[in-house]
């Protein structure tokens, strides 16, 4: 045990050390991203040991019950996402599709659950679980997901069922969510053998909404020229807010970010060194492409200075109020940006346009993700109309590369930047 | 000022010069596997058409997919650009282009300055561009080049219903083994290209006049279903092959 755990934790630091160089370089602090994802892994895959409980959770679903219950939650998705960095994507969706899932299926789900089988992804697969809890806000795919893996490993699934909120949060859903909360902590007490502890959820709750207002901070400073950081950042500092969200190292850690990033913009120093072009990104990255596609916009003097993707980790911070913590925990939850009309959608991403004042749209039609990808046409045309910026749809995969063509994502890039530059230089 | 543009593209390799405002000449070769000599290639043989010499060129402009293995140009644009400067040389008047390229097809509108709006590809499928012809001509044993005027006799085009190529080639299989005419699944094919390019050019919005580029456009039985489907007029010019290169030379003369 002692032996596989260490093997394991050196495969996290091989893989956190190799993806994101440029980032851990530039980045120095008393505790760096590795050393938090270190920690939370190895606790996870130790946690039989330390007598501790693993629950796999939805990157939407509401994790700080679980923090209170001294639960480790593990998101499957945030390992998607090492997945794809580590171009493993394809190779685990082959595999799923040979078990007999269909290569439409999301490839988060599908490296998901053939990677169970084998143990096999950039950190040799994620701790057992001992639960499941899974909330249909970001899409109908996970339930079946969550289905699938509570079988395979024999544990038992929680489902949160958040209704789609086109435009309002109706008193009729309030109390339908409101009441699978309370469902929930019964789920929790009965898989952890002991009564849920009222008083350390509202210290988590205070943390989780302290970490979202730090997280917003951080993306915040992006609207300073020259951005002192881009899209491409926020998607590696991401992790901590998804994994760590209610707990206090998360507080600390983007303490830091925010001072590191003022000091940057006290400096006059750009992620990109001569921006000059500032972009709005949409949809979930194509983590297999990063450093592709940041140093592709980088050429063009173009800097991807916000996204709908990580803004989603404090899209919801309007609704939430620490001292009615599970009523406003039940709407942000239900409200969050998959799970609304394109209405709605569209003006958030009209208040980013002007927030971060940038020259142009770039969606990621994202072919995994179908409540992601649906409505963007309409986002796209809604913008057009409204504020007139040119803008760029490519379409990819998040995590099967499979599904990239760089010649052909290369020409429209550079199309979309001549667009721009020309209307820009008039 | 004599300036030149070449465009690269997946199929052919094309090579245009222009003169104070006025075309040249072009050439059109195969590209082969290797782009960069078939660029170097075609502008050579361009030249020596005209017994003029590389010296005498100002300035080059590259563009289309390899547009970034043409070594000797000054500068690259995408085929987007490209196709844009060169039907608003073409014919000033031209708002909107469809460009149906070997391993893509695209619809661009324009501005009245003839400068690019916004555009649309489609890159992912086979479907809806040349190769997708090629593959049906193979399975046909007809030339290329005849598919159009065959076409044109077809009253009643075959419906050709699989969004794929390798299963749209399947259908026109068994279309052959039901005895169906051949000019008719001809014209059905060539409907099937233009269900896919019109509703990606529906999705951009494009509005008339419309100018139809790249080398399917000599194709007159895929120009007429297009016009068809779209409802709407379409134009071709004679240099519709060679439309890139004549854009990037007019760019390179900008330069
Ligand atoms: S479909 Fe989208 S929201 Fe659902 S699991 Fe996949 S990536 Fe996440």
């Amino acid at each position: 045990m002692k032996k596989s755990i260490s093997d394991f934790l050196k495969m996290v630091l091989i893989f956190l050390a190799g993806k994101f160089k440029k980032f851990t370089m530039r980045f120095k602090k008393s505790k760096t991203m590795k050393d938090y994802m270190m920690v939370y892994y190895s606790d996870a895959k130790s946690a039989r040991l330390t007598g501790r409980k693993v629950a796999w959770i939805t990157s939407g679903g509401p994790v700080e019950p679980l923090i209170a219950m001294n639960v480790i939650p593990i998101y499957p998705e945030n390992h998607g996402a090492m997945i794809g960095a580590s171009k493993m994507g394809g190779s685990l969706c082959e595999k799923a599709e040979a078990m007999g899932y269909s290569a439409d299926l999301c490839s988060y789900a599908r490296s998901d659950i053939s990677c169970a089988t084998i143990n096999g992804g950039p950190i040799g697969g994620l701790p057992k679980p001992d639960m499941l809890v899974c909330c249909n806000n970001i899409c109908g795919t996970v339930l079946k997901w969550y289905e699938v893996q509570a079988r395979y490993f024999n544990v038992p699934l929680f489902i949160l069922d958040t209704p789609f909120c086109h435009t309002e949060y109706t008193n009729e859903a309030a109390k339908y969510v409101r009441a699978q909360f309370d469902e929930y902590i019964v789920f929790l007490e009965k898989v952890c053998k002991k009564k849920f502890d009222f008083e350390r959820l509202k210290e988590v709750g205070h943390l989780s909404h302290q970490g979202q207002l730090l997280w917003q901070a951080v993306l915040d400073t992006a609207t300073n020229k020259p951005s002192p950081m881009s899209a491409f950042d926020a998607f590696y500092h991401l992790a901590l807010i998804v994994t760590l969200r209610g707990t206090q190292d998360v507080i600390d850690y983007y303490t830091q970010l925010v001072a590191y990033m003022k000091n940057r913009i006290a400096r006059g120093i750009g992620a990109v060194p001569n921006e000059k072009y500032r972009l709005l990104w949409d949809n979930i990255p194509i983590w297999h492409r990063t450093r592709w596609l940041s140093e592709k916009f980088a050429a063009h003097n173009a800097c991807l200075v916000a996204d709908t993707y990580t803004t989603a980790w404090c899209g919801a911070l309007k609704y939430i109020d620490e001292n009615r913590f599970l009523d406003s925990a039940a709407e942000a939850h239900a409200r969050i940006y998959l799970n609304i009309g394109i209405d709605e959608m569209a003006k958030m991403v009209l208040e980013m346009i002007d927030k971060y004042d940038v020259d142009g749209f770039v969606l990621h039609s994202n072919r995994s993700c179908k409540p992601y990808s649906f409505g963007q046409l309409d986002i796209q045309r809604i913008v057009e109309k409204e504020r007139g910026i040119p803008c760029l749809m490519l379409e990819a995969d998040m995590t099967d590369e499979r599904s990239f063509s760089e010649s052909q994502i290369s020409t429209r890039i550079d199309a979309f930047m001549e667009i721009i530059k020309e209307r820009k230089n008039k | 000022m004599r300036t030149a543009g070449i465009d690269i593209g997946s199929i052919t390799a094309k090579a245009a010069i222009v003169e104070n405002g006025k075309i040249l000449n072009t050439k059109v070769i195969f590209t082969g596997y290797n782009a960069e000599a078939a660029g170097l290639k075609v502008y050579e043989e361009v030249l020596k058409e005209n017994s003029l010499s590389k010296s005498s060129v100002r300035k080059i402009v590259s563009t289309g997919y390899g547009r970034n293995s043409v070594k000797f140009a000054d500068k690259s644009f995408t085929e987007i650009m490209c196709h844009a400067a060169g039907a608003h040389h073409l014919n000033a008047h031209i708002r909107s282009i469809i460009d149906i390229g070997g391993q893509d097809s695209k619809a661009i509108v324009l501005d009245d300055q003839g400068k690019v709006k916004n555009f649309v590809m489609n890159d992912k499928c086979a479907a809806g561009t040349g190769r997708f012809l090629e593959v049906m001509a193979r399975a046909l044993e007809v030339n290329l080049d005849e598919f159009g005027a065959i076409s044109i006799k077809s009253k009643n085009p075959s419906k050709i219903s699989s969004l794929c190529t390798v299963f749209a080639e399947s259908e026109v299989i068994s279309l052959i083994a039901k005895g169906e005419k051949r000019q008719d699944i001809i014209a059905g094919i060539h409907e099937s290209i233009a269900a896919r390019v019109s509703s990606m050019s529906a999705r951009l919005g494009i509005t008339e006049p419309i100018m139809v580029t790249g080398g399917v456009a000599r194709n007159i039985g895929v120009v007429r279903a297009l016009e068809k489907k779209l409802g709407m007029k379409i134009e071709v010019s004679s240099y519709a092959q060679v439309t890139g290169a004549i854009g990037a030379a007019f760019l390179a003369a900008s330069l």
